[in-house]
C-alpha cells in the first residue's frame, strides 16, 4: 500500500450539483392561466411554501419563465407531465 | 353568471348554478368531452394498453388542443415525440375523466349543492382546460379588456368572450375556496 498521497480530484460544488442534477422543468407564461391557480399549483406539486410558490409565478408572469424545479431526466419528466395535467405550460431541458 | 364557489363548511366547495349557467357549463363542458375525443382502442400490445402508451408522436393539429398537449422538451423534437408517446394518453383520460366529473356534478340549477375536494379538484382542472381552449379560439391576450374593446359590436366572439371572463370568474372563486 503506497503511503504516498493521492491527488484525488474533487469535483466543484456546483460542478456536482449540475452532474446530480442536471434537468429543469420550465414554465412558460401564457396569457389564459390565472396567477393565482398558477401559484397554487405550484404550491401543491411542488409542495413549496406559499411565498416562494407565488415568487416563482410572479417569473412566469414577469419574465415570461421560470425554472421550477430541477432533478433527473425521470423527475423532470414526471414534473413536466403534471404541470401538462394541470394546464400549465411546461418544458424540460437540459441545464448547461 | 354570478356563480361562485366557496368553501363548505364541513369540507370541500358549495356553488349554486343558476338556470341560464347550467346549460351553458352543460353545454361548453359537453364541447369539451367532443373535442377530447372518445377513449383511445386498448392498443394491441398489451404492455402498452397497460402503461398507457400511445402512437401519438406529434402535436396535435388542433392549436386548442396543442395547448392542452404541448411538447415536453424545450427544444428537443425527438424527445418530444418519446414524452408524448409516453404522456399524452394518459393526459388526455384525465382531462376527459375531470370535465365529465364536473359536468356529472353540475347539480339542479338553483340549488346549493357541496362538492368534495375530489370533484373540487376536478372542475378546477376543466374550468382551467376550457378556458385554455376558449383562450386560444378567441385569441385571448394578456389584456382582456383591451381585446374586447378592439372587437366591433357585431363581432361573434363578444359572447363568447363574455363566458369566457365568466369562467375565469369561476375559477378564480375555486382557487380560493380550495387554497
Amino acid at each position: 500500500m503506497s503511503v504516498a498521497p493521492v491527488e484525488v480530484e474533487q469535483p466543484e460544488q456546483d460542478e456536482q450539483l449540475r452532474t446530480e442534477k442536471p434537468w429543469v422543468t420550465i414554465v412558460w407564461n401564457d396569457p389564459v392561466n390565472l396567477m393565482s391557480y398558477v401559484a397554487f399549483v405550484f404550491q401543491k406539486h411542488f409542495g413549496y411554501p406559499k411565498e416562494r410558490a407565488t415568487e416563482l409565478m410572479l417569473d412566469v408572469h414577469q419574465k415570461g419563465k421560470a425554472v421550477v424545479s430541477n432533478g433527473t431526466r425521470e423527475e423532470m419528466e414526471r414534473d413536466v407531465e403534471a404541470m401538462h395535467s394541470y394546464g400549465l405550460w411546461a418544458t424540460m431541458q437540459h441545464d448547461d | 353568471m354570478v356563480a361562485q364557489f366557496r368553501k363548505a363548511r364541513k369540507g370541500g366547495v358549495s356553488v349554486t348554478f343558476g338556470h341560464a349557467e347550467t346549460r351553458i357549463l352543460r353545454h361548453i363542458l359537453g364541447e369539451m368531452l367532443e373535442l377530447f375525443g372518445p377513449e383511445e382502442t386498448p392498443s394491441d400490445d398489451p404492455l402498452a394498453a397497460a402503461l398507457g402508451i400511445g402512437t401519438s408522436t406529434t402535436a396535435p393539429t388542433d392549436p386548442a388542443l396543442a395547448r392542452l398537449f404541448p411538447d415536453g422538451y424545450t427544444d428537443d423534437p425527438e424527445a418530444s415525440a418519446d414524452f408524448r408517446r409516453y404522456t399524452e394518453t394518459g393526459l388526455r383520460d384525465a382531462k376527459r375523466a375531470a370535465a365529465r366529473t364536473a359536468l356529472e356534478s353540475i347539480g339542479e340549477p338553483g340549488e346549493r349543492h357541496v362538492l368534495d375536494l375530489e370533484q373540487a379538484q376536478a372542475w378546477l382542472r376543466a374550468l382551467n382546460d376550457t378556458r385554455l381552449v376558449l383562450g386560444q379560439r378567441l385569441g385571448v391576450t394578456e389584456n382582456l379588456e383591451e381585446l374586447i374593446a378592439s372587437l366591433d359590436e357585431d363581432d361573434p366572439r363578444l359572447g363568447m368572450l363574455w363566458v369566457y371572463d365568466r369562467l375565469t370568474f369561476l375559477q378564480e372563486t375555486l382557487v380560493r375556496a380550495l387554497w
